[in-house]
């Protein structure tokens, strides 16, 4: 497993949130959690402007083993979904952290401290893997 | 922690994800699990295959007993070395397990039956024995090695003693051979050309290694899965138990009815289940949109009924998902499956989806 990227913030349900200029948050799921599933052959996306809860179910990642749910870590509105993992779901094992985004979220301002700091994030593997 | 097969260490050694499977610690994939099935289909992979039981049963009596035991009839296998698949029935005609029958010897089988059954199976096994006065010996102490795909023959050659090597090469499907104490067989569960090898577990890490050194990859459960699905082989326990008969799990072809007077446990019941025209048909599914089948979603038939999919998951060979179900009876080619709630449009299609590479059913 490669380092987290220290630039990003983190959930207990292995997703990650990036801050981007254009004010929107993008999210997609961890490195950890896209090996744990394995292959990914299909992603099921929400619709551009549907609203989200926090800890609402936003998307599914199906992989070669399994159906999981991807939370929306924050409350919003959808601003963006990215449209090539229809063709190539197998991005998010390839580069989790890049490419591999799965949505956009417009959100105003969100506390951040209900989310995981890499350290925190870092933690919480180890203990996954003892 | 789990039982361990003699390759558990070079599974380890080769990067695996050891998850649980029936009590044993099994290798789910070395990193790709589509990778993995993509190379069975155009080259080579190697499964380890240990956990399955091998059982050799033996005494004068031995035929007379199989024909009883199991519902295909093992006077088909004129010679000595064929295989035969067959289910192992309980009185109501329901799957006690699946397995292969290798004619040894014209005292001698030898069975394969599954890891996950091991117990019920040798019990049933041994009771039914008693009366034929046939010895069951489990080899517990053999490995098994299936190395499967079209190169598969050609890449394992080497690792097979020399004198045996034209021989094994010379094995038509469904045939094997005893070889200085490794047992080989043109069979396999993943539609492809191959060997299964069954060798003392002592020489098993150092024919895996000669195999990996040789380009033939190392493959997991989860693709021996998409494999099996692909090529529309059952998996006992998913799409079938012992509720449910051969004749409801698409293996009415191996119920042997003739000899008509030939005896065998689950015989009244499966012929009662013969007689009803309104029995559940047993078909493979092509989902038409995106998204992927899974086991236990709900079917749906128009006008008809509800049904189940007893095997699901997506086809790395076609790029779409596939799936085996049990459905209403009825004359009908279209059907829907529930996934989260939204019904979703396939289409049922003759089975196996592929075999020796090719797909074969309309995409």
């Amino acid at each position: 497993m490669t380092e987290l990227p220290g630039d990003l913030l983190y959930t207990n349900d292995h997703e990650w949130l990036r801050r981007e200029d254009d004010g929107t948050v993008s999210v997609g799921i961890t490195e950890h959690a896209a090996h744990a599933l394995g292959d990914l052959v299909y992603v099921e996306l929400p619709e551009e402007g549907q609203d989200v809860e926090a800890g609402g179910e936003m998307a599914v990642v199906e992989s070669v083993k399994a159906a999981s749910d991807v939370y929306a870590p924050i409350a919003g509105s959808i601003a963006a979904i990215n449209e090539d993992l229809a063709d190539d779901p197998e991005k998010i094992n390839q580069d989790p952290y890049g490419d591999g985004w799965i949505v956009r979220i417009n959100v105003g301002e969100f506390d951040e401290g209900e989310l995981l700091a890499p350290d925190a994030y870092q933690a919480l593997l180890d203990e996954l893997e003892d | 922690m789990g039982s361990k097969t003699p390759l558990y260490e070079s599974h380890v050694e080769a990067g695996a994800r050891i998850v649980d499977f029936g009590g044993w610690d099994m290798p789910l994939h070395y990193g790709s699990q589509k990778e993995e099935h993509h190379a069975v289909r155009g080259n080579a992979g190697v499964f380890d295959v240990s956990h399955m039981t091998v059982v050799d049963l033996s005494g004068p009596r031995v035929g007379d007993f199989l024909r009883y035991l199991v519902a295909n009839d093992i006077a088909r296998l004129d010679s000595h070395g064929r295989a035969l698949y067959t289910c192992m029935l309980n009185e109501d005609g329901g799957v006690i397990d699946d397995l292969i029958i290798y004619f040894v010897g014209d005292n001698d089988y030898r069975l394969v039956v599954n890891a996950a059954t091991r117990e019920k199976d040798l019990a049933w096994i041994r009771k039914q024995a008693e009366a034929f006065d046939v010895d069951v010996v489990e080899r517990a102490e053999l490995a098994m090695i299936a190395v499967q795909g079209p190169r598969a023959r050609e890449l394992a050659a080497p690792c097979i003693a020399a004198e045996y090597r034209d021989s094994a090469l010379g094995l038509k499907p469904f045939h094997a051979m005893q070889a200085a104490g490794w047992f080989v067989a043109r069979t396999g569960y993943t539609g492809e050309d191959g060997w299964e090898i069954m060798l003392p577990a002592a020489d098993a890490p150092t024919v895996w290694d000669r195999l990996l050194a040789a380009g033939v990859e190392p493959c997991g459960l989860g693709a021996r899965d998409t494999l099996r699905l692909e090529a529309a082989m059952n998996l006992y326990g998913t799409d079938m138990d012992e509720s449910i008969s051969p004749l409801e799990a698409g293996l009415a072809w191996t119920v042997a009815w003739e000899p008509a007077e030939r005896d065998f446990i689950g015989r009244a019941a499966l012929e009662k289940q013969r007689e009803n025209t309104g029995r559940q048909r047993f078909v493979g599914l092509l989902l038409e949109d995106k998204g992927v089948l899974r086991n236990h979603q709900r079917v749906v038939v128009e006008g008809v009924g509800e049904g189940e999919i007893t095997s699901g998951g997506f086809s790395p060979t076609i790029g779409r998902s596939i799936a085996l179900a049990r459905l209403p009876a009825g004359d009908y080619d279209r059907a829907q499956v529930d996934i989260r709630g939204k019904l979703l449009d396939v289409r049922i299609v003759k089975t196996p989806f592929v075999r020796s590479g090719q797909v074969r059913i309309d995409i």
